[in-house]
């Protein structure tokens, strides 16, 4: 349990917020092209960082607006804030 | 079995003041090199370590631990076991090992209290009705006990249940297994680490894994804080940390890691002799012998490895609990803990080789684990002695992932995840 720094409202619980998953998968540009080997490691395979990940969140009572977070999940202390598009901040 | 535990034994130590009693297991140094290293001395772990000594004849093997043994989700879990799973391959694998729970104080000597007190899933909606009744047709045809219960024998089996029909989610009927229960965790993995060390199994405690070293496609063994142990084979059953491991390794899986929590309130009277679960408000209780409440809540919903939970998680669970068990209202509690589980896409285990040779992967059991310790430990066990997985853990490969065959127990395990 956290106060996440929503980009568009301010700070919030973070129950106010759902959890999109490891962020910057890029989907496949030519998924028709694509092998099972290449689905599988794009719809399956996480790198479920502990440590410093880079993550996607939604504020699903909020705005219900997607933004990117940077969190250290072996201690859930957030380290950025940054809005889709934009790149990660690089400290 | 050097020093067996019996009658006898008991006797014979109460005359000295039982302060002879000679350690379960030793605390040896590592060696330079073993047939095989496990990676993780949790339940899973310790069994496979005992089942590869055991059935394999492997005994220049090694249990490597972070912390100590049953540190982890083998101490932080809420006990219950039962095998009312719905697809075949599921049923196979938990059923296969509750089959071994029914034998296992005999088997490793030492007592697990397993008591076969019944497991009952309630239904709270007409789905949930449907669902825990087809759950319960399935079972019976892959002969796993399961009967269907109308509210009203719901009230009967488990008579503090509040099935007011105007409660939110009133209660409309249950599944009940009466061979399922609970065992007393940190005995299972006491007791097979002691079971394992007598046949030679080396059970080396704080001793962390920094980094796997690889030849080409094969492994050669681990960097550990207590030097490079040499092995061909490594069993990592790391649980929440499998990720961790595998990154060592460089390599991916399909996992993401959570906190679970559970709690426990203080100790009253036996009220409750049964486990009562409910999948739609997420709820789960049973007593302990102590008689404390044993209560199970959700996952939070992000990646995290801190070992707590979220506040709102426990209160809905809490909430839910109030409103079946209207007599609990005043019950203090006293104890609340988190581990972190690693959960699949399709809530089902892996149990499997890798790409890599001599490097297997026995994790994925997410939030229900506990209960196939003896069954998961006897595959991965088969799996890395032979470098082939045996018939029922061969739905439960990584290569799932690639191929689509996935093992869908989401919301059909009988509890949601």
């Amino acid at each position: 349990m956290f106060i996440i720094n929503c980009p568009f409202c301010g700070e919030r619980d973070q129950s106010e917020f759902s959890a999109g998953g490891e962020a910057h998968i890029v989907r496949p540009k030519q998924p028709t092209e694509l092998t099972d080997d290449e689905w599988a490691d794009f719809l399956f395979m996480r790198k479920n960082i502990k440590g410093i990940q880079f993550e996607r969140w939604n504020h699903s009572h909020g705005c219900r607006k997607w933004f990117n977070v940077i969190r250290d999940t072996s201690n859930d202390k957030i380290h950025a804030v940054y809005k889709m598009g934009e790149k990660p901040p690089s400290n | 079995m050097k020093n067996n535990y019996s009658i006898f034994s008991l006797l014979k130590n109460s005359l000295s003041y039982h302060e002879n009693w000679k350690q379960a297991w030793r605390d040896p140094e590592p060696k330079k090199e073993y047939d095989a290293v496990i990676v993780g001395g949790g339940g899973h772990g310790l069994a496979t370590a005992f089942y590869l000594a055991k059935k394999h004849n492997m005994k220049n093997i090694a249990v490597v631990e972070k912390g100590w043994i049953g540190g982890g989700n083998t101490g932080r879990n809420t006990t219950i076991i039962r095998s009312n799973y719905l697809w075949d391959a599921s049923a196979g694998l938990y059923d296969h090992a509750l089959k071994l729970w029914e034998n296992l104080s005999q088997e490793i000597n030492y007592n697990v209290m397993f008591s076969q007190r019944g497991v009952m899933n309630l239904a709270h909606n007409l789905q949930d009705v449907r669902d825990l009744k087809r759950r319960t047709h399935a079972n019976r045809l892959n002969g796993i006990d399961a009967v269907w219960l109308t509210a009203e024998e719901v009230k009967k089996f488990c008579p503090i249940i509040n099935t007011s029909p105007d409660i939110r989610y009133p209660v409309l009927g249950g599944t009940l297994q009466r061979r399922a229960g609970t065992a007393r965790h940190d005995a299972v993995a006491w007791g097979y680490a002691r079971g394992a060390d007598a046949m030679g199994v080396d059970i080396i405690q704080n001793c962390e894994v920094k980094g796997i070293k690889r030849n080409r496609d094969t492994v050669d063994g681990i960097e550990t804080n207590k030097g490079f142990i040499k092995t061909k084979k490594i069993g990592v059953v790391a649980a929440g940390h499998s990720s961790v491991i595998a990154n060592m390794a460089g390599i991916r899986l399909p996992l993401e890691s959570k906190p679970l929590q559970a709690l426990v309130s203080e100790p009253v009277k036996p009220i409750i002799d049964t486990v009562i679960m409910s999948n739609a408000v997420h709820a789960y209780v049973s007593q302990s012998d102590k008689g404390e409440l044993v209560i199970g809540a959700g996952t939070d919903a992000y990646v995290s490895y801190t070992q707590r939970g979220s506040h709102d998680i426990v209160e809905g669970t809490l909430k839910a609990i109030l409103e079946l068990y209207p007599i609990f209202s005043r019950m203090k509690m006293l104890r609340q803990w988190g581990g972190i589980v690693d959960i699949c896409p399709d809530a089902s285990p892996i149990i499997s080789k890798t790409n890599i040779k001599g490097l297997y992967f026995n994790c994925g059991w997410g939030t229900g684990g506990f209960k196939a310790t003896p069954g998961s430990g006897d595959l991965f066990a088969h799996t890395i002695a032979n470098d082939e997985p045996h018939k029922l853990n061969s739905a439960f490969n990584l290569n799932r992932f690639v191929s689509g065959d996935l093992v869908d127990e989401h919301g059909a395990a009988a509890v949601a995840h």
